[in-house]
């Protein structure tokens, strides 16, 4: 006697393909492939083809000849004698550093100004709001390529700045060591009077000394890290916590002033000499207007960002933190705050991501950075767009996956730990 | 004996002091309610103080008649003195036309004027799904702006008759049968198409008889397939179609009876008539294509999730501009050889393109935020997966993605400006370096970038409220 728990065993027909959920799947998976197969195909044999009809191969050795272009502003080595992939580095390294202030100065604005709109100030909450408001609703092209136009067209030129008989048409700011010309701001630069020697390692020079006053800085922060989680532990102990702020303040700041003050570090102020100013970092005005406007915009993002995630704590919290007699500062501090930043960070990387890419808005205002030199001036001499769009998006793509990797990873960090 | 005293009757309230009622209180409680507050007021007030004083001088002495930037400045010269600045207004008023038409024909301008009063009929029953008297009033004020529009660029003409008539018809409409402004919706895309190109009506008509073939085919394999197969076979025929047969019955209808309006090319659009009909198109195409890519992103088909992830991720992890360039530079490559391709159309599917995948993640966080039980159920009634989506799912998914959605739209025109990078004449770069490179208007910044930025500010903050407005309508839940 058998039970009646086979299932009746059906024939497979065709029909089943599509009626049956089972094999329906299948089909539907099988015939995307087959359509997605054949689009690339499609693809690839036309730009075969094109490629055929202009007599073009893809190939990626251009990237070694000489790129005969200069580069004012370039973080690593640069001539005009280098190669394009020495350029494309030097674009890299220029985007990257828009992107790294830009998300660094946009965040501390942009958490002010959040914080602010929240103030009990009527005022300066109106004004805030207006300043949202005002940048958030207008494309950030618009803000880069305004701070462009009023640099360069409302400051003085270089040479307004000669002292003739004791006076000058214009004149340099911040006890004359700033000057703000229509051709871009010259600053001081540090200089080193006992640098540590330079090491060639596979054709690149590394600067030792900056490296020396990174790895300083770097441990400080570590030590200093040990020395408060100990003084978490000897609180959590005795219930009592031990002082620490001189001892942070010694270890932060100590051990990188004695480095800088052995290596002799002095400032070269730019100076107007003959025609032009003489000295100093002359900082080309596309950087500046493109770093302004971005940290402008990005400000304002930002602080809605920031009110939303301070606004979604529930009033409850605040009300218990005042009940066990925080004061407001220490509320905000110790119990909204923390809170809040798990509903910011994701969000805020979104936020960096689209600041990272926007930098390369700089094209409204011929910023050299990695569209201008790889997808610029590089693809216009060597005529290769595909080469060059190919690598350049893939580039971006890099840069965005490693940034929300790493800010996915800090989220899952603070993330509230549950079941 | 003691003399009993009793109160027979209360004690009036007193009143309260000075420093708590009205203006004071109100000051000592919002503006001075300690140190740390009154200091940050000062210095509000500070800079505030600072911002009027020197932009106040500037704005009053704006001169609004000039024909050059020289004049202009001598005339300020002239009435406040040799060192006062003043704004330049006289070159919006004599380049706004660039500023909103770029190079459109200004005989023409009628078109792109009656498209956009058009545009807004068509939104209204979108905006406010069963509101009769907002569509209406929507209808009504957007008719007779686009009149008086008409009026200014035509003077009273046939098509400012015929306005006349088309937007008192469809406010009628709207207030009788509001449903039936939803045909407007639909035709909208073909009839702006030809108010804004030309050429012959049947080439829009017949576009159009494509979409019906589609739901056709739909409608009758759709009951025994499955709606997936209905509507991928409906697609195939719609494109065999247009690929092969529009064009002969479009020719053929125009051979027996000619009805066609100028053809005006692409490379005439510029200004905030470009931006518009860049942006209105990518949003209109982009909102359900990024549905159908989270719907993909969540599915259960291994090889569609992946694809998608793959696509969103890519189009997420490169810059709009990059993809502009693509546009302009790569796509000669990926198609035929020898293909010809509007510029205009280009930049449309790659911005649709971008704003999709940001519109796909956007959709897929309503999807994520929905309890699973909402799945289950629905799974329960017996629901297959497009109905319980379409009648279950999505309603209250998009309703928690409306502020994404709106901001994505938001950025998507903002981004319109990036196309003055590939060669259109968007408003803030195209237009404004034309006007700029004018010997008559040369040194001239602010002024254009106010009037362009103003414009912009009011569209997104329009659109921004919109969604405030919407979430407020939709909010079921009593916090």
């Amino acid at each position: 006697m058998t039970l009646a728990t086979e299932p009746p065993k059906a024939n497979f027909r065709l029909g089943m393909l599509i009626y049956d959920t089972r094999y329906r799947s299948y089909t539907i998976q099988i015939i995307v492939l087959i359509l997605f197969l054949l689009g690339v195909a499609w693809l690839a044999n036309n730009t075969i083809e094109n490629l055929a009809a202009k007599d073009k191969d893809i190939n990626f050795g251009f990237l070694w000849n000489r790129a005969g272009y200069d580069i004012d502003q370039h973080l690593v080595p640069y001539t005009n004698d280098s190669t394009h992939f020495q350029a494309l580095l030097v674009g890299l390294c220029n985007t990257l550093l828009v992107a790294v202030i830009g998300c660094f100065l946009s965040t501390i604005l942009g958490v002010t100004i959040g914080v602010l709109r929240l103030s009990k100030n009527w005022l300066l909450s109106r004004m805030m709001t207006v300043y949202i408001e005002l940048f958030r609703n207008v494309p950030v092209v618009l803000w880069i390529i305004l701070v462009y136009a009023v640099l360069s067209e409302t400051r003085p030129e270089p040479k307004d700045f000669k002292i003739v008989d004791g006076t000058s048409k214009a004149s340099m700011i911040l006890n004359d060591s700033f000057a703000i010309t229509n051709r871009g701001t010259n600053v001081p630069s540090p200089l080193l009077e006992h640098p540590l020697p330079r090491i060639e390692l596979g054709g690149y020079s590394l600067n030792l000394s900056v490296l020396a006053c990174i790895f300083v800085v770097a441990a400080s922060i570590w030590i200093n890290r040990i020395l408060r989680r100990r003084a978490a532990a000897t609180q959590e102990a005795t219930g009592i916590r031990p002082t620490t702020w001189w001892k942070s303040l010694l270890i932060l700041f100590v051990p990188i002033i004695a480095l800088l003050f052995a290596m002799g570090l002095h400032w070269d102020y730019p100076a107007f000499k003959g025609f032009n100013f003489k000295g100093g970092l002359n900082v080309a005005h596309a950087f500046t207007a493109l770093t302004v406007a971005l940290t402008l915009y990005y400000a304002s993002v930002i602080a809605e960002t920031v009110r939303a995630g301070i606004q979604a704590i529930s009033k409850g919290q605040s009300e218990a933190a005042a009940a066990l007699g925080l004061r407001p500062g220490r509320t905000m501090n110790l119990v909204i705050l923390p809170q809040a930043l798990r509903v910011i960070i994701p969000p805020l990387i979104s936020q960096y991501l689209s600041l990272t890419k926007d930098t390369s808005l700089g094209l409204a205002v011929s910023y050299l950075d990695l569209r201008g030199t790889l997808g610029g001036i590089t693809l216009n001499q060597t005529g290769r767009e595909l080469e060059c769009m190919t690598l350049m998006m893939l580039i971006y793509l890099i840069i965005s996956l490693i940034i929300s990797s790493v800010m996915n990873a800090y989220n899952a960090s603070v993330k509230l730990k549950e079941r | 004996m003691s003399l009993l005293y009793i109160r027979k009757d209360m004690l009036g309230p007193s009143a309260p002091p000075a420093s708590q009622t009205g203006a004071i209180r109100w000051l000592r409680e919002n503006l001075f309610s300690g140190p740390v507050n009154s200091i940050l007021t000062l210095l509000a007030i500070y800079v505030l103080y600072a911002l009027i004083s020197l932009s106040w001088p500037w704005l009053a002495n704006g001169v609004w008649t000039a024909s050059s930037l020289q004049e202009c400045r001598s005339i300020v010269a002239a009435s406040a003195g040799p060192d006062a600045g003043g704004a330049c207004w006289a070159m919006i008023h004599e380049r706004w036309h660039q500023f909103i038409f770029g190079f459109y024909p200004p005989d023409l301008w009628w078109r792109p004027i009656l498209a956009f009063g058009l545009l807004f009929v068509a939104l209204a029953p979108v905006l406010y799904a069963d509101n009769k008297s907002a569509m209406s009033k929507l209808c009504g004020l957007i008719g007779v702006l686009a009149v008086l529009c008409l009026i200014g660029a035509d003077g009273f003409s046939f098509h400012t008759v015929l306005a006349i008539a088309l937007f008192a018809g469809l406010t009628a409409f709207a207030a009788t049968k509001p449903r039936a402004l939803l045909t407007v919706t639909i035709l909208f895309p073909f009839i702006a198409l030809w108010l804004l190109w030309g050429g012959s009506i049947w080439g829009p008509i017949t576009a159009l008889l494509g979409f019906m073939v589609m739901a056709m085919i739909y409608s009758l394999i759709a009951p025994k397939l499955g709606p997936v197969m209905g509507a991928s076979l409906g697609f195939i025929a719609a494109c065999l179609w247009w690929l092969f047969l529009q064009s002969y019955v479009s020719e053929a209808w125009q051979a027996l009876l000619p009805l066609e309006l100028t053809y005006v090319t692409s490379d005439k659009f510029g200004g905030f008539l470009l931006a518009f009909v860049i942006g209105v198109a990518s949003i209109s195409i982009s909102l359900p294509l990024g549905i159908l890519l989270a719907l993909g992103r969540r599915s259960d088909m291994m090889l569609i999730k992946t694809l998608s992830v793959g696509f969103i991720e890519f189009v997420r992890g490169v810059p709009l501009i990059t993809m502009l360039f693509t546009a302009s530079l790569l796509l000669q490559y990926f198609l035929p050889p020898q293909t010809k391709f509007d510029l205009i159309l280009r930049v449309v599917i790659l911005v649709t393109i971008f704003s999709a995948a940001y519109n796909a993640e956007v959709v897929r966080g309503g999807l994520a935020a929905l309890p699973r039980g909402q799945y289950e159920a629905a799974d329960a009634l017996g629901l297959d997966y497009w109905q319980a989506q379409r009648l279950i799912i999505m309603p209250q998914a998009l309703k928690i993605s409306i502020p994404g959605i709106v901001s994505t739209f938001i950025g998507l025109f903002k981004d319109t400006t990036l196309v003055s990078f590939v060669g259109l004449a968007d408003p803030l770069r195209g237009i404004t370096t034309i006007v700029r490179a004018d010997i008559n208007w040369k040194g001239i910044y602010w002024e254009p970038y106010i009037f362009v930025g103003g414009i912009f500010f009011i569209v997104c903050f329009g659109m921004s409220r919109y969604s405030m407005y919407l979430e407020n309508k939709l909010k079921t839940d009593h916090r």
